[in-house]
């Protein structure tokens, strides 16, 4: 059964009217996890925004966006907002800048939560509490005292993880959550992101133009170059069999990067 | 933040140390004898030799620099900034009520700038590109060009001279503020609804309003959010305008005959008079560090990263 089915979006600049997103389709299946990959300005994190119209006012679209049965370009904004969240959440590129500086980051938890389920601020931190401690985040109740710019970006995009632990949404997009993180705490993250869909066993989008945290982390893959998804296939499909040349590009450069950085490693 | 304060207070004090000895130092750079200025001043015709040092002695102009300063710092310290050498009143008996007159047109100005700034700030930003936010921006644009004794000159001629609404000049009751505030407002607001604006603008695109939004905040939550980054600005204006008026209302003040400091320091450069030049000029640096000290104080309370800047 398919969560989410999206049929011809499009998504177009309204000033000089040039096209970004091109006609695409997907589905997603209940409980999967679809990666979309392409290099930077290839539409991919345009179309995640599209899906919950999430994009600046100066960005048209056009299509169907099917979320369990509701096609979310037919809600008003107030339908469209009870939804983001608490049945799809985001979870942000950059921790650093993904909270309100002068807040500290417990600020926005509250507000979310107050907003979906009405709790008041003792319910919403007790909540959170519990949620970062699984995700392993130590010492929860100071940390949600801090300021964004008192934590790192790992911890911030655990954070995000928490929320989503605690909203449960039934679908999460995460718009290219390993990219601005170091290698280690790239790798927790994607740990607490294996939790997640264990722990809620939501379906996930997953943004990225890094192909070994895609592997890792999809069932399926979708690759998208200049707004337009020029192959699909299952994870497996993708790695060992790619049909598109421009797919086979990307596995190539990947390709000799690791094994440049397998001559640096053994060289030393 | 407490730490901070203290800080900020210590810097604050130092500032006005280094300000108050290049006040003294370039006041005594002056080619001009002090000496001789009080007597010309006070119409003695014959500046003799000895009649120089006779007053050099009774101003004691002749200890070295230092003693000076250092007596006249501590005599400042108790807003005795000396005698008037044209007058020979104390200097704070004129120049003190000419404060207050000058500071109260710059606070109710510098009020109606922070609104007016704030709420055209706002509404451009949030229908930019649109007829308001032009609009609003290309008339700003005509009025501040205007110089403001000529709009204050032709305000004058139509609110009190043909339709007699409100009084040509002096400091009368609260009707007189209004022409001098409404000038005020409109020479500086024009300038500062841009930073309004534009703060407003560069906070809208940033990641957390995308993330608020994705969260299914309410708009008006997502706002608060953004008008509290921006208002940083706003504040940062509101304290920048108090000194800087004060220190240019010379124009208006001599347009509306307002009884403040612009008009009284005119006077005492055109005369010499260094001890109200010396007070006038301290003054206005006071106020300079004053307010530039309070506004970082409030920014570093709306965002905690400016508070370990210091």
């Amino acid at each position: 059964m398919n969560i989410l089915e999206v049929e011809q979006l499009s998504i177009w600049d309204q000033h000089s009217g040039k096209a970004l997103v091109h006609d695409s389709s997907f589905q997603l299946r209940k409980g999967s996890c679809l990666a979309i990959v392409g290099e930077s300005g290839s539409g991919k994190s345009l179309t995640c925004r599209a899906l919950t119209r999430l994009n600046p006012k100066s960005l048209a679209q056009s299509g169907k966006i099917v979320f369990k049965g509701i096609d979310l370009t037919t809600l008003s904004e107030a339908e469209i907002r009870q939804k983001r969240g608490k049945e799809i959440a985001m979870i942000m590129q950059n921790g650093m800048s993904a909270f309100d500086p002068s807040c500290v980051v417990g600020v926005h938890f509250r507000e979310t939560l107050g907003q979906h389920l009405g709790w008041k601020r003792r319910v919403a931190d007790d909540h959170m509490i519990k949620a970062m401690e699984r995700v392993m985040l130590q010492k929860p109740v100071e940390l949600l005292r801090k300021y964004p710019h008192e934590l790192s970006g790992g911890m911030l995009q655990r954070m995000m993880i928490a929320l989503a632990i605690v909203l449960e949404p039934d679908l999460i997009i995460a718009d290219e959550p390993t990219t601005a993180l170091d290698t280690i705490s790239q790798y927790e993250v994607i740990q607490q992101f294996l939790l997640l869909r264990q722990t809620i066993g939501s379906s996930m989008i997953f943004v990225s133009h890094d192909l070994g945290v895609v592997r890792q982390i999809a069932d399926e893959v979708l690759i998208m170059r200049s707004g337009e998804i020029v192959e699909r296939g299952t994870t497996h499909h993708i790695f060992t069999n790619a049909q598109h040349e421009y797919t086979r590009y990307l596995m190539a450069t990947r390709a000799t990067l690791s094994d440049h950085f397998r001559q640096l490693m053994e060289g030393s | 933040m407490s730490i901070y304060i203290v800080k900020r207070m210590v810097l604050a004090f130092l500032l006005l140390i280094i300000i108050s000895l290049i006040t003294f130092a370039f006041i005594n750079l002056s080619p001009l004898n002090p000496a001789v200025v009080v007597l010309q001043a006070q119409g003695i015709p014959d500046t003799t030799e000895e009649l120089i040092r006779q007053t050099e002695q009774q101003f004691g102009l002749d200890r070295p620099f230092f003693v000076r300063y250092l007596d006249w710092g501590m005599a400042c310290l108790q807003l005795d900034f000396g005698h008037s050498y044209v007058t020979n009143q104390p200097v704070w008996s004129t120049l003190g009520p000419a404060f207050v007159n000058t500071f109260k047109l710059t606070l109710v100005s510098s009020i109606a700038i922070m609104i007016v700034s704030v709420v055209l700030g706002v509404i451009c930003a949030l229908q930019v590109g649109k007829k308001v936010d032009k609009t609003v921006r290309g008339i700003a644009f005509i009025l501040t060009a205007m110089p403001s004794y000529w709009l204050a000159a032709l305000m004058i001629w139509y609110f009190s001279v043909k339709l007699d609404w409100l009084p040509t000049s002096g400091m009368d009751s609260y009707r007189s503020y209004i022409l001098p505030v409404l000038i005020i407002t409109i020479s500086y607001a024009g300038i500062y609804f841009r930073n309004v604006r534009s703060s407003m603008l560069s906070n809208m695109n940033k990641d957390y309003v995308l993330y608020g939004r994705a969260s299914g905040l309410k708009e008006s939550v997502v706002m608060m959010h953004i008008l509290r980054n921006s208002l940083q600005v706003a504040i940062s204006i509101f304290c920048m305008a108090i000194p800087i008026i004060l220190g240019s209302t010379v124009v208006i003040e001599n347009v509306f005959a307002w009884p403040g400091l612009g008009s009284l320091s005119i006077r005492a450069i055109l005369s010499r008079d260094f001890p109200v030049i010396q007070a006038y000029v301290l003054i206005l640096a006071i106020s300079f560090v004053i307010f530039n000290a309070i506004s970082d104080m409030i920014n570093a309370a709306m965002n905690p990263r400016l508070r370990n800047g210091l």
